[in-house]
């Protein structure tokens, strides 16, 4: 179990428990946080759950598997701190991350 | 003005498999889908990519079963409307008119929604002023290529489009090709060909780069670009392309007053019929308790789906439950019987 933070494009915060094994993206879906469109479920096809992660944990996080990047080229507003988070496997080390969900996902 | 039995919108796998349960059973139909080719995400997004859970096919990619499920349905003779989105959906009388944004209509008793997670539309530059001159000197797909010819034009985006076109155009304009990293998705053969064409001077190429402003007033006379180290440039420019793939977008089906959930339609569980009836949806847009998002979710999904249609499409008669390996009016339809 993970406390993962989520900051929307409305200045809210929301801060939930994601059980270990889900991933960021389904942490929020599950709890409706807006934001996070995640169209293609989950197979790094679509860029839609796009979240900048906050600079102190991005050496922290899993690399970037093959595809991810390439996925990302076509994000709206890509940046150095951009990841799919479809692709952040929640465990025990991920406690505090925090995420911003970008204005838009396309 | 087309009239069938059942338009189906969306030519994905679960649309595609819809039409063949749909012939099995006596039933004519369409298909409309805004792509210019069959397939859905399957084609849009991972043609070449394999596919491990369709039972009975061990490994396929999208495209070979794209490709299966058409031949599957050959005997049917089905009429595809591509390039098209459907825009009004309404209920006249008994039945229910469609119109697409091509202007197409067609009257049908029952419409089976396949649509994914919607129509696939190109994605969109994020800064506000290219939307100004979108279609005049702003693209995300190119029709006619002569417009270009000893232009200045700026290319971004790093997948295959973007570097195929950065290549062809080369040849008689003017090309600037700017992609936000030093690596490209597209294939490694294009990326060595934009290096070549760089070092002959044929080519500018900006990496590390992206998108800060449009300018111009009329046209585009310029477009300044932003380095990850916060550096701005300004590039003379006619015309700007932008590939960064599709997205896919819900569109009109949100205002025809189907029941949704987030982004999906609610449906019954025992024909996959919407609130409107009629109107079923089946695959990735449908919701229900327990629904996965799998091929062969949508397969099932078709089949009852079908027979849904049928009490709609022939109010007067009954449907029997048959199998293909004995039914002679289902291999009669199949063109298969001996």
């Amino acid at each position: 179990m993970a406390k993962i933070t989520y900051h929307t494009h409305d200045n809210k915060t929301h801060t939930v428990d994601v059980q270990n094994g889900l991933s960021v993206m389904e942490g929020a879906v599950q709890n409706d946080i807006p934001g996070i469109d995640a169209d293609c479920g989950g197979g790094m096809a679509c860029a839609t759950c796009h979240v900048y992660v906050n600079e102190e944990w991005l050496d922290k996080l899993p690399e970037k598997e093959d595809g991810e990047e390439d996925m990302l080229d076509m994000a709206f507003e890509p940046k150095q701190n951009s990841r799919l988070s479809c692709q952040l496997i929640v465990s025990d080390e991920l406690d505090g991350l925090e995420v911003n969900i970008p204005s838009k996902q396309g | 003005m087309n009239k069938t039995d059942v338009l189906i919108i969306g030519a994905g796998p679960t649309g595609l498999f819809c039409a063949h349960q749909l012939g099995i059973i006596g039933l004519k139909c369409e298909i409309v889908d805004n792509l210019d080719k069959v397939g859905g995400q399957c084609i849009e997004l991972y043609p070449d990519k394999p596919i491990y859970d369709i039972p009975a096919v061990p490994e396929c990619t999208g495209e070979e079963l794209t490709n299966n499920l058409l031949q599957q349905i050959k005997p049917f003779n089905i009429n595809f409307h591509l390039n098209q989105r459907v825009e009004e959906v309404k209920k006249i009388d008994n039945h229910w008119y469609v119109k697409t944004n091509s202007g197409k209509e067609f009257t049908v008793a029952s419409i089976v929604v396949a649509g994914g997670v919607g129509s696939f539309e190109p994605r969109k530059f994020s800064v506000k002023e290219a939307e100004k001159f979108e279609n005049t000197s702003l693209f995300y797909s190119i029709k006619d290529k002569n417009i270009f010819k000893d232009k200045t034009i700026t290319i971004f985006g790093g997948g295959d489009s973007a570097l195929d076109w950065a290549i062809e155009l080369s040849n008689h304009s003017k090309v600037n090709l700017v992609h936000r990293r030093d690596e490209f998705s597209g294939a490694q053969a294009s990326v060595d060909k934009v290096k070549e064409l760089q070092s002959k001077g044929k080519l500018d190429l900006y990496t590390k780069f992206q998108l800060s402003s449009v300018i111009g007033d009329k046209n585009i006379e310029s477009v300044a670009i932003k380095h990850d180290d916060e550096t701005t440039k300004e590039i003379k420019s006619d015309y700007v392309l932008g590939f960064f793939g599709l997205i896919m977008q819900l569109g009109p089906i949100l205002n025809w007053g189907l029941n949704l959930d987030k982004k999906t339609i609610q449906v019954n569980t025992e024909n996959f019929e919407t609130n409107l009836p009629g109107i079923f949806a089946i695959g990735d847009i449908c919701s229900y308790p327990g629904k996965l998002k799998l091929i062969l979710s949508g397969f099932h999904e078709g089949a009852l789906a079908a027979r849904g249609c049928f009490k709609y499409a022939r109010p007067d008669e009954k449907l029997r439950f048959e199998f293909t390996t004995t039914s002679k009016a289902a291999q009669e339809r199949l063109g298969v019987k001996k």
